[in-house]
């Protein structure tokens, strides 16, 4: 068993030591980030952290080192602290300095006082970062990524695992029998996961105060009688659960930007002296006009019960790439880079399998399937000025409106991504939900919306629910804004005096009858070659019969050939332009620019898809074929249609 | 007490006896009751200063006085540094404040200036102080009248004697500023000020801190690192002036000197700890505002024994509670006496970054201002401001009872001076309104890029680089982003031109024509975008809307009011109805909007350029039709457009291999690579931006000759076939796009190359548009009438066959009218439909030759 040193238990101890012996220069805060990035480095020292997404907060230790994967929600104001500051003890005048990074509270002894003017004081600036966990995670990322095993080590069988990989769930168990530190019983895990959110039903090992008060943030069905209406946690998609958090960040926040999916290091407060002094406060707010200034509604939100929106004083923080635990972290380190390659190698039997599912999930259409994953890998890599390249919305139209086949469909789909919402069009949820965030100047805050959404999360529209009716304001504007994603791939946030605009990268799918009413880059008529009589029994068959280890590999694939490069060499540069003049001349009303940024689209991905980075003749031959294939079926559907007008 | 907000009760409670000498009306105060003797025993027992003469003593020389201090201030201003540190030297302060000429001065209350001092009391997080941050050290070489002030290198009376300066010299004829309205410019600037106070008698001196910085880069410095202290050095010293001058002026109390305009920062994002009690002019929004505190300033206190009274001023925030009577010594007797204590306004505001400030992908910033007394209420959420002011950081008090401290500091702006940035939109027409800042080497940059030759085209291919081709059109919007010159032509009653370009993009779908739209409204500042399906006439115009809370009657304003001085981008203008549409005719004329709503009747004014796109009616273009038939829009909707381009499908094999080219290209180059082709967008924007609000061309003579030529020629393709076919709205235009072009050069001066260009442009989108599809001839009065010369012809032609076969009927009074129709078929060999015999008939009525009642027709 490593050696899990202190550096996780008390961070801030180490911090203290490290403060010590460098103090009178400043550089000690970067040996202390230094520091931590060799410890994390080591020996897979990354799963011995304890994750919030997993563990509920009522069970990690205060003060330790957690991490946490969420997606920055929301960005407050900068805020000064006193990086160094100087205690006096009034009876001895003994002066001690203290450092204030990575802290709450400015803490001093019992006989202390600190010295506000002293000349040792350093004020410092550091950014609060209001985080959510990933909007619409999938329960199998958090499920895997709860094994502090590195999944993608067994799955991609290219190393052994090494022998300590499941020491650490006998290591949280010994705690537990503790119960000093309160790590997770592995008995829990399942029905915690299932629910995916830390309220479970029989946390009666915990203390009784503590349960009142996880209960009351999990489900807001406790309403305690200190906390009147329940705190909105601002989770963009309605009936997420898990930990919002207060992430404190103390270097290069200007590079992190909204709905950025992070992975940080850092030590978890949860003092109550932050909800306690903060209530008193408003209690008797006349006593200080300066505080009292700020609404309270801003004090709820800005300051929220450090019970139930705990704050993580950032160590370390990374953009993550992706979601996905099978996947490194990182894909250009070395070890990674033989993961890649291992993959690589076997790429095209997982392409055929994938395919294979994918065709009976589409009732046997094997285009659609072949459509379908391809929209799958899309992602945005680029913009010209205002135009997003790579995306690729797929209407799949003639979707059998009566038997739940759209539902199912998402189903196999969220096992497949790390990350998707299925939005059911009706008129009432058009007219009534919030699609687009806008910010509540009484609150201070950015009052999310079902469009906040980290990159590549699959949006699954689905239209075949959608009756007749009428559209109110909201309603228009939800519609508009679901356009705009699909065309500009950007949401514009409303800040009531004026919109801003935030680019995004959502792949889109929109199942309907016939054609969707929102925009698309390809329409695919769907042509069911089997109607199964029970479409549940059938959907679950299919899944059940793919084995753990299959499914895992389909996932790899999707998130992976999602990151490769592509590049088009000048040959077949020159190939295509001779094919589009050719196309042109024969064919000139039904062939149009539009057409070629499509077929190039196809042919990117269809070259992704096959693990080549290059486009060959082959694939764009392959490409067009596709594209005649769906348009001659539009075309079909057409005329059908019109047989019956 | 003008200089004293910054120290004074702390002073005046160390020296026992009120050193301030607030006016003898003011009998709120008690020091002002010890004034007199405060008079006698401070002249008795301190020297003033000798730039201070006593008022009563009316000198005519009391300026010469001023003038030859300096020389006796310098020579002892070095011995100063050394006692700055030394507690030794810790003088008297309030000798300081018998430097003040206020002892003549009657009538004028001196009011406290919270913005300076609310938080002065509360212990410092300067980084100077070593807990002694307030206190005024004054050396005694001079008969204790050199004073520093502890912690800074502030020298109040050097620095009060150069600010006099300032004021009394500063000259700069080449600053306008829009309020400089009534100055003689080449007079000092800031004595006309204080002549226009003393004739308003408005006791605020705003004071351009750019004026400072160019007079005394020192004391500009000084200004910014030490507002607190600084300020009321500046108060003193304005005071002093005004009151040698204007020795009877009564003003509601002192002068305030604020000032504005300060260099140090300008976004809000770039604060940090170092600005803390710093100077700082920001810019932002005001999102919200709060309701108005009473902030206690002195408290009143009586003793319930004996009713003996005492005031306490508030330190920190905090009332010391006098817990003995002094007078009868009893304890816990004084009770807080509320009406007779003395209260100062406080609002606190949140201001947020404006948009354009910030990073892309980051929410915007907020910080907190307070604002005191006169300040309060002077701006409503919404409105766009400069602050100046100090910005502070205050510890957040913990619970007394906890030992721990939070280690978050509170931030906010103590306002000193706000400045609307867009207030004048509302209020004159004729200001250009985005004065927007350049550095100076920018300027130079792109000055340097205008002189180069083909700075036009070079321009239009960094616009929209993603689209491919349609140059011509990339330049008829590049000319609309430039717009032309605005012209008044009030005093002769015909209003303003307009100066805008409106454009009109129609063509097959997919001819990318969303995407130069949104491109356009991505680049300009003002830019907004509508869908012609999903907008209303209300949601372009304004609409008047009741507040929930207040219940107030609020107008809020459309896409078109918003871009004002922007560019509005229309996209399925087709698709927009009748209504809506209508609401365009003003605008795109007239530049206005007029609103006569809910009992608000009123023009606004929307200078908004129009670009819209729509397809032809049959989503496909129809070449055998005209542009008119193909849009369907009324004539006198597209008779205001300056340019209608056709977007149309090239079918040509050269287009179609360079635009496989130049697609394939984007699908794989990477990001960086394709930027580093073209402009960039910032500096294109910013090219704009310069060439709107600095050049301002005017026509020249050659220019002139040529555009009368253009015109000329123009009419005269009409003329040929005996029709009238280019009307002044093209004259327009062409001026328009003319002075538009020798924007983009940065000319002042319209040449004969942009009428040749403008002239060329317009002929091109002409060319395609207005083509009459019958003859193949341009024909501009397809777009004025919306109807051919040649289909006019045969209308005309048609109306007198019709009056022929009337005359030839002989002296029927009355014809039925399926008859009538029956025989002009009859007679004609063309085909003759229902609609083009009803023309004809309204022709003829309309030359009163007959009318049409029912289904009869009565000769006249």
């Amino acid at each position: 068993m490593p050696c899990v040193g202190d550096w996780l238990n008390s961070p801030l101890s180490i911090v203290q030591g490290i403060f010590a012996q460098n103090v009178p220069n400043s550089d000690w805060e970067k040996k202390v980030t230094e520091y931590f990035k060799e410890k994390l480095k080591e020996n897979n020292a990354t799963n011995w952290v304890p994750s919030l997404n997993d563990v509920p907060v009522h069970y990690l230790k205060p003060n330790s080192l957690v991490k946490f994967r969420c997606m920055v929600q929301d960005m407050f104001d900068p805020e000064f602290y006193m990086g160094v500051y100087e205690t006096v003890d009034p009876n001895t005048n003994a002066r001690v300095l203290h450092f204030g990074k990575y802290r709450d509270v400015a803490e001093c002894g019992p006989q202390q006082e600190i010295d506000f003017n002293s000349s040792q004081t350093v004020t410092s600036e550091r950014q609060t970062f209001y985080c959510v966990p990933v909007p619409g995670e999938s329960a199998w990322v958090k499920e895997i990524s709860f094994l502090t095993e590195p999944a993608y080590v067994s799955a991609s069988q290219a190393r052994v695992s090494p022998s300590t990989s499941y020491t650490p769930s006998r290591h949280k168990r010994s705690y537990e029998e503790d119960e000093d530190m309160d790590l997770h019983p592995s008995k829990q895990k399942e029905q915690h996961l299932g629910k995916s959110c830390c309220c479970g039903g029989d946390i009666h090992g915990c203390v009784e105060p503590k349960r009142l008060e996880t209960e009351a943030s999990a489900g807001h069905h406790v309403i305690s009688p200190n906390c009147s209406p329940p705190l909105d946690l601002n989770f963009p998609l309605p009936g997420e659960k898990g930990p919002a958090c207060l992430v404190k960040v103390y270097e290069n926040w200007e590079s992190f930007k909204v709905n950025d999916v992070l992975e940080v290091f850092g030590v978890l407060t949860v003092d109550p002296v932050l909800s306690i002094v903060n209530s008193e406060e408003r209690d008797s707010s006349a006593l200080d006009a300066m505080e009292c200034m700020d609404t309270a509604e801003e004090q709820r939100v800005h300051s929220p019960p450090a019970s139930l929106v705990p704050r993580i004083h950032v160590i370390l923080a990374q953009k993550l790439q992706h979601i996905n635990p099978l996947l490194p972290a990182c894909l250009n380190e070395e070890e990674s880079k033989t993961f890649v390659s291992n993959f690589m190698s076997e790429l095209s039997p997982v392409r055929a399998e994938l395919l294979g599912f994918l065709t009976h999930a589409l009732l046997g259409d094997s285009l659609a399937a072949e459509y379908l994953i391809l929209h799958l890998i899309s992602t945005v890599y680029a913009r010209r000025d205002v135009l997003p390249l790579g995306k690729f919305t797929v209407n799949l139209s003639g979707c059998p409106r009566s038997s739940a086949f759209t539902e199912h469909l998402y189903r196999l789909i969220q096992q497949l991504v790390p990350a998707s919402y299925h939005l059911r069009m009706s008129i009432e949820s058009m007219n009534q939900s919030r699609f687009i965030p806008h910010k509540d100047y009484t609150a201070n805050r950015l009052v999310s919306g079902l469009l906040q959404l980290a990159s590549n999360t699959s949006l699954v529209i689905d239209e075949t629910q959608l009756e007749q009716g009428q559209l109110d304001t909201a309603g228009v504007h939800n519609v508009t804004a679901l356009g705009n994603l699909i065309t500009w791939q950007k949401v514009d946030y409303d800040f009531n005096y004026h919109r801003m605009e935030f680019p995004c990268n959502i792949n889109v799918l929109i199942t309907s009858e016939g054609r969707s009413l929102l925009p698309s880059d390809c329409q695919v008529h769907l042509q069911p070659q089997i109607i199964p009589p029970n479409m549940e029994e059938y959907m679950s068959s299919l899944l059940t019969a793919v084995l753990p280890s299959v499914l895992n590999k389909f996932r790899i694939y999707l998130s992976l050939l999602r990151l490769l490069d592509y590049s088009i060499s000048d040959e077949v540069t020159k190939a295509v332009e001779e094919d589009f003049v050719e196309m042109r001349k024969n064919n000139p009303e039904s062939v149009t620019g539009d057409d070629l940024h499509k077929m190039l689209l196809v042919a990117r991905f269809l070259s992704l898809s096959a693990g080549q980075t290059t486009l060959s003749r082959e694939r764009w031959l392959r490409a067009k074929q596709l594209e005649a294939l769906r348009k001659a079926r539009l075309q079909q559907q057409q005329s059908v249609n019109g047989n019956e007008l | 007490m003008s200089s004293p907000a910054s120290t004074p009760s702390r002073r005046r409670g160390k020296r026992g006896r009120g050193s301030n000498p607030p006016t003898p009306q003011d009998a709120r105060s008690p020091p002002s009751q010890r004034r007199r003797t405060d008079e006698s025993t401070s002249t008795g027992d301190l020297q003033p200063m000798p730039t201070s003469p006593p008022a009563d003593v009316q000198s005519p020389g009391a300026a010469d006085v001023l003038f030859s201090s300096p020389p006796q201030f310098r020579h002892s201003a070095i011995p100063l540094d050394f006692d700055i540190s030394s507690p030794l030297t810790y003088g008297t302060p309030s000798s300081r404040v018998e430097g003040t000429p206020r002892s003549g001065v009657r009538g004028t209350p001196v009011r406290q200036r919270p913005d300076l001092g609310s938080a002065r009391k509360a212990r410092q997080v300067d980084l100077h102080s070593d807990g002694l941050a307030e206190d005024i050290v004054a050396t005694d070489q001079s008969l204790g009248q050199r004073l520093v002030i502890w912690g800074t290198d502030v020298n109040v009376a050097t620095c009060k004697e150069k600010f006099q300066r300032f004021l009394q010299r500063f000259i700069d004829p080449l600053d306008k500023e829009d309020e400089d309205i009534g100055l003689d410019l080449n007079e000092p600037r800031y004595m006309q000020r204080l002549q226009e106070i003393n004739m308003v008698g408005e006791p605020f001196l705003n004071v351009n801190c750019d004026h400072l910085r160019s007079f005394d880069e020192d004391l500009y410095r000084q200004l910014i690192c030490y507002p607190q202290e600084v300020i009321p050095t500046f108060d003193m010293a304005a005071n002093e002036i005004f009151f040698d001058r204007y020795p009877d002026s009564i003003l509601e109390h002192q002068i305030q000197v604020r000032p504005y305009n300060a260099l140090k920062t300008r976004n809000m994002r770039n604060l940090n700890p170092e600005d803390i009690d710093q100077l700082i002019t920001i810019s932002g929004m005001v999102i919200r505002t709060s309701q108005l505190i009473p902030e206690m300033q002195e408290a009143f206190f009586r003793c319930q024994v004996c009713a003996f009274t005492t005031r306490v001023e508030i330190d920190r925030g905090r009332i010391a509670e006098p817990s003995v009577c002094k007078n009868c010594n009893t304890t816990h007797s004084m009770v807080l006496i509320h009406n007779r204590s003395m209260f100062s306004d406080k609002q606190m505001i949140k201001l947020q970054e404006s948009p354009e400030d910030m990073p892309a992908g980051q929410t915007p910033h907020t910080v907190a201002l307070y604002a005191h007394n006169d300040l309060v209420d002077k701006v409503q959420p919404g409105d766009r401001v400069n602050v100046t002011g100090i910005y502070r950081a205050v510890p957040i008090r913990m619970n007394p009872r906890v030992s721990s401290v939070n280690s978050v500091y509170k931030t906010h702006i103590d306002v000193i001076h706000y400045r609307k940035t867009d207030s004048k939109r509302l209020h004159c027409v004729d200001e250009e309104t985005e004065q927007k800042r350049f550095t100076e080497e920018r300027v130079e940059m792109l000055k340097e890029l205008s002189k180069k030759a083909d700075i036009y085209e070079r321009l239009s291919l960094a616009l929209a680089p993603s689209i491919y081709e349609h140059e011509d059109i990339k330049k008829g919007i590049l000319l609309q982003l430039f717009g032309g010159s605005r012209k008044d032509f009030t005093h002769t009653g015909r209003g303003n031109f307009r100066a805008e370009i409106n454009i009109l993009l129609c063509g097959d779908p997919g001819t990318s024509k969303s995407q130069l739209l949104q491109y356009v409204y991505n680049l300009v500042p003002r830019g907004q975008y509508t869908s012609g399906k999903g907008s209303s006439a209300v949601g372009l115009t304004a609409y008047v809307m009741k507040d929930p809370e207040t219940r107030q009657l609020v107008l809020q304003t459309g896409a078109l009011v918003l871009s004002d001085n922007g560019i509005c981008c229309i996209d399925e203008f087709d698709k927009m109805n009748e209504n809506t549409r209508s609401v365009l005719h003003e605008v795109m004329e007239q530049q206005t909007l007029s609103i006569a709503k809910a009992g608000i009747i009123c023009q606004l004014n929307a200078r908004t350029s129009i670009l819209a796109a729509a397809n032809p009616i049959e989503s496909q273009w129809n070449p055998k039709k005209t542009t008119i038939e193909n849009i369907q829009l009324p004539h006198t909707l597209l008779s205001r457009f300056d340019l209608i381009f056709l977007m149309l499908d090239p079918r040509d094999e050269a287009y179609d291999r360079r635009l496989a080219r130049h697609l394939v290209s984007l699908y794989y180059q990477t990001e960086e690579k394709a930027e580093e082709e073209y402009m960039d967008m910032a500096v294109l924007r910013d090219y704009i931006a310069y060439a709107r609000s600095y050049v301002n061309p005017r026509l020249g003579e050659e220019a002139s000759q040529a555009l009368i030529e253009a015109y000329v020629d123009m009419r005269k393709i009409g003329s040929g076939r005996g029709m009238v076919s280019a009307y002044p709205r093209q004259l327009e235009s062409l001026i328009r796009l003319a002075e538009a072009h020798a924007k983009v050069r940065f000319s002042e001066k319209v040449e004969t190359v942009d009428v040749e260009e403008a002239k060329r442009l317009h002929r091109e989108a002409l060319k395609q548009s207005a083509t009459d599809p019958k003859t193949g001839i341009v024909d501009i009065s397809i777009l004025t009438t919306g109807m051919s010369a040649t289909a006019r012809k045969r209308k005309e032609e048609l109306a007198q066959a019709l009056r022929k076969l009337i005359q030839s009927k002989g002296k029927t009074p009355s014809l039925k009218y399926q008859q009538l129709l029956d025989d002009l078929r009859a007679q004609s060999d063309t085909a003759v439909t229902k609609e083009m015999f009803e023309e004809a008939l309204r022709a003829l009525a309309d030359e009163d030759f007959l009318t049409v009642t029912g289904k009869t027709v009565r000769l006249l």
